[in-house]
């Protein structure tokens, strides 16, 4: 019961609190990168951005310290109605999904959303023409829901703000739909991408929790004071920001929104859960793991048959694979394989996917090989040579059908964990099952219900696969001789 | 007729700058029951393996089933010659070294198959036929780990035969038995004698070399002591070392 009204005791006096504290938590993701809040290049310890110099101006007029909280983009809004953070900003753009969530300030910011195609296409401008066609953006932007009213667009999501452009360049996209602040950094800068148009514009405003109004009344009279003061036009124009726009959006001002309404409720978020995507996202993670598991199966014995019986250099290399596919993190490896190749190689994101996991795996199948080979004795391959085998076929018909029957409990293991590694595939723009669920819980504001429902088909997929290796294994171990 | 299976010919091994074998000298004629008896550490089994180079050699030559094994052939290089002599030249082991997912039948059958090319039909008949003949013909579909270690060594037997060897190599083939089930595995072993199968039994059982051998060579510290037939061996050994191992 006192766990329960715990925030809401929080949440009271959240103003009294921030002043108590003598700190204002902001929370922002420096992945966003220059120039809303990022690592500076020249001092990795230190931060910069626009942002941070907003956020410093409001704290110093409410008479605190401003305490930067990172987190990722997506989970900012869960972030702050948790409580981890006082307020959010960064670059979070007004909508009226965000606004039935949190509680807005008046804007410190007007963008453009600004459409970039490749420099040599002659038929894309303005939304129309972007029918049947692939677009970026990233996922829970307004961009992205500008997009979404129009199901003809094949919309493909992205995590970072440089990696939509890349693509675009390789290729990979048709256009990418972001903010212009955004276009311009990223975009732009590439000579062989140009400007489609401007199909938009939107607000940055600062996010607080609705239950917390006076809080919000604060922060957005520091805001509003730091507006008229003319520190706000000194900062954007610092950093090359300040548009005409701009003026017109002090002169406005708007207070803060109206208050939120209220959640939507569980029926309503069942009813906007929509069953046969996840069905489809998660037959894409099956196949993904089952075509990566072949080919993991397939190179981990090519790896394991080299190491032990290959060539010197042919041994060498094969453990310098398995070492370096093992020793470093499969994410590292599927941005290498998608993103750091792309000018060499421009694979799809479905095969980058099966391919970068199945690489990864087949090092760790190569192990297990090893110790299944390990564990059947010289005697076998002696009696074997002894019968007049050649060496392959006595490897053939008698090593390896023992060292299978040891290593095969742990492959049924693997391919359960593999399930689960393929929801690192959404990094390179692939929807499978937790790509899905995010997209979903950001849609319908509730993570639970994804959450749960997610989770149910992991399940469905790896319980029969966890009941099969149990029973592999009574069978199988201990190998009787 | 004096036609020479095996001719070891001033045999030598040495490993790790120890001398394992030193100027071992013998012949095996067809259809002979050689039994090698001596100390432990003798330098017994190692003479079995050198001669399907199983364990290489260092010094002399070996010809066996037509072929010659000589010092320094590997695994690799020499391939197809090592596998014409190991095809002709069957070998059981101590501990048996049947495949265990594999039934009896699958382990006897295996080699005809896939070595000699013989048809399903074919191998099964034969592997029928042999594990009748070593007495365990309703074992047929038994895997290894089911019967016992008398079984087992029968089992390899009749796996060796399938082969239909010029000569059988067996080392030690009941020391890792119990007494009661030594008498199986031996019964079989006399019986091939009896049919005129060439062999060379690695053994440390004097009456029953005695009974099947038609020659015995005693080796010692890597050298032989003492050939000769057994009566001649065992009951007027003309070489101490002889007699202090047959006085143990």
């Amino acid at each position: 019961m006192l766990l329960l009204l715990a925030p809401a005791i929080a949440h009271a006096d959240a103003l009294e609190r921030v002043r108590q504290r003598g700190v204002l938590r902001w929370g922002g993701d420096m992945q966003g990168g220059e120039p809303y809040v990022f690592q500076d290049p020249e001092d990795p310890a230190a931060l910069r951005g626009f942002e941070l110099e907003i956020a410093e101006a409001i704290a110093r007029r409410m008479g605190v310290r401003a305490e930067f909280v990172q987190n990722d983009w997506l989970t900012l809004v869960p972030a702050l109605e948790r409580g981890d953070v006082d307020i959010v900003m960064n670059g979070l753009e007004v909508t009226p999904g965000r606004r039935a969530r949190v509680a807005f300030t008046r804007p410190y910011y007007r963008f453009r959303e600004t459409l970039v195609v490749r420099a040599d296409a002659t038929d894309v401008e303005g939304l129309e023409a972007l029918r049947g066609r692939r677009v970026g953006t990233l996922g829970a932007s307004l961009a992205h829901e500008m997009l979404r009213q129009r199901p003809e667009v094949e919309v493909v999501l992205y995590e970072g703000v440089d990696e939509p452009y890349a693509d675009l360049e390789q290729g990979r996209l048709d256009a990418v739909l972001l903010d212009h602040v955004i276009a311009e950094r990223y975009g732009l800068t590439r000579p062989g991408l140009k400007r489609a148009g401007d199909v938009g514009q939107g607000d940055y405003a600062i996010a607080v929790r609705p239950d917390e109004p006076a809080l919000a009344a604060a922060v957005d009279a520091a805001l509003g004071e730091a507006m008229a003061a003319g520190e706000l036009e000194a900062i954007l124009r610092r950093w090359q920001l300040w548009d005409e726009e701009q003026r017109r959006l002090l002169a406005a001002g708007p207070a803060v929104g109206a208050p939120a309404p209220a959640r939507a409720g569980f029926g309503e978020i069942l009813a906007r859960v929509h069953v046969s995507l996840f069905l489809r996202a998660a037959g894409v993670t099956l196949v993904i793991s089952a075509l990566a598991m072949a080919l993991a199966v397939i190179g981990g014995l090519g790896l394991s048959l080299a190491r032990r019986y290959g060539a010197a250099p042919l041994a060498l290399a094969a453990s310098l694979y398995v070492e370096l596919f093992r020793g470093t993190p499969v994410l590292l490896q599927l941005y290498v394989l998608y993103f750091g190749l792309a000018p060499l190689l421009r694979l799809d994101a479905f095969t980058a996917a099966v391919l970068g996991l199945g690489l990864n795996y087949a090092a760790y199948e190569a192990e297990l090989y090893r110790a299944g080979l390990e564990a059947v004795p010289l005697g076998q391959t002696e009696a074997a040579l002894a019968l007049g085998m050649p060496r392959r076929l006595a490897l053939r018909r008698i090593v390896l059908p023992q060292a299978l029957r040891v290593a095969l409990p742990g492959m049924a293991n693997d391919f359960i964990a593999l399930l689960k590694d393929t929801s690192l595939v959404s990094v390179i723009t692939v929807v499978e099952l937790t790509k899905q669920m995010t997209i979903t819980a950001v849609d319908v504001r509730s993570w639970l219900v994804p959450g749960a429902l997610c989770a149910l088909l992991y399940l469905a997929m790896s319980y029969p696969l966890s009941r099969v290796a149990r029973r592999l294994e009574r069978r199988l171990l201990p190998v009787p001789r | 007729m004096s036609d020479v299976v095996i001719a070891v010919r001033a045999l030598g091994l040495e490993l790790g700058g120890r001398e394992i074998l030193r100027g071992v000298d013998f012949r095996v004629r067809r259809g002979e029951v050689l039994a090698i008896v001596g100390p432990s550490g003798g330098g017994k089994t190692s003479l079995l393996r050198a001669m399907n180079y199983l364990t290489p050699f260092t010094a002399g030559a070996i010809d066996i089933a037509g072929h010659r094994l000589e010092p320094g052939m590997s695994e690799r290089r020499h391939a197809a010659l090592l596998c014409a002599v190991r095809t002709r030249v069957g070998m059981v082991f101590q501990s048996f070294h049947l495949f265990p997912h594999l039934t009896a039948l699958g382990n006897v059958m295996e080699a005809p198959r896939r070595v000699l090319g013989r048809s399903a039909e074919q191998a099964r008949r034969s592997a029928e036929e042999l594990l009748a003949r070593v007495g365990l013909a309703e074992h047929a579909g038994a895997h290894p780990h089911t019967l016992s270690g008398g079984q087992q060594q029968r089992v390899a037997i009749a796996r060796a035969l399938a082969m239909e060897p010029e000569a059988l190599l067996l080392d030690e083939p009941t020391s890792a038995l119990d007494p009661r089930l030594r008498g199986e595995v031996l019964a079989v072993v006399a019986d091939l004698a009896a049919a005129g199968q060439t062999m060379v039994i690695v053994t440390h059982e004097i009456p029953f070399a005695r009974r099947v051998a038609d020659r015995v060579l005693v080796l010692a510290a890597g050298e032989v002591v003492e050939e000769g037939v057994p009566e001649e061996v065992f009951d007027r050994p003309r070489s101490e070392a002889t007699r202090r191992f047959l006085g143990e």
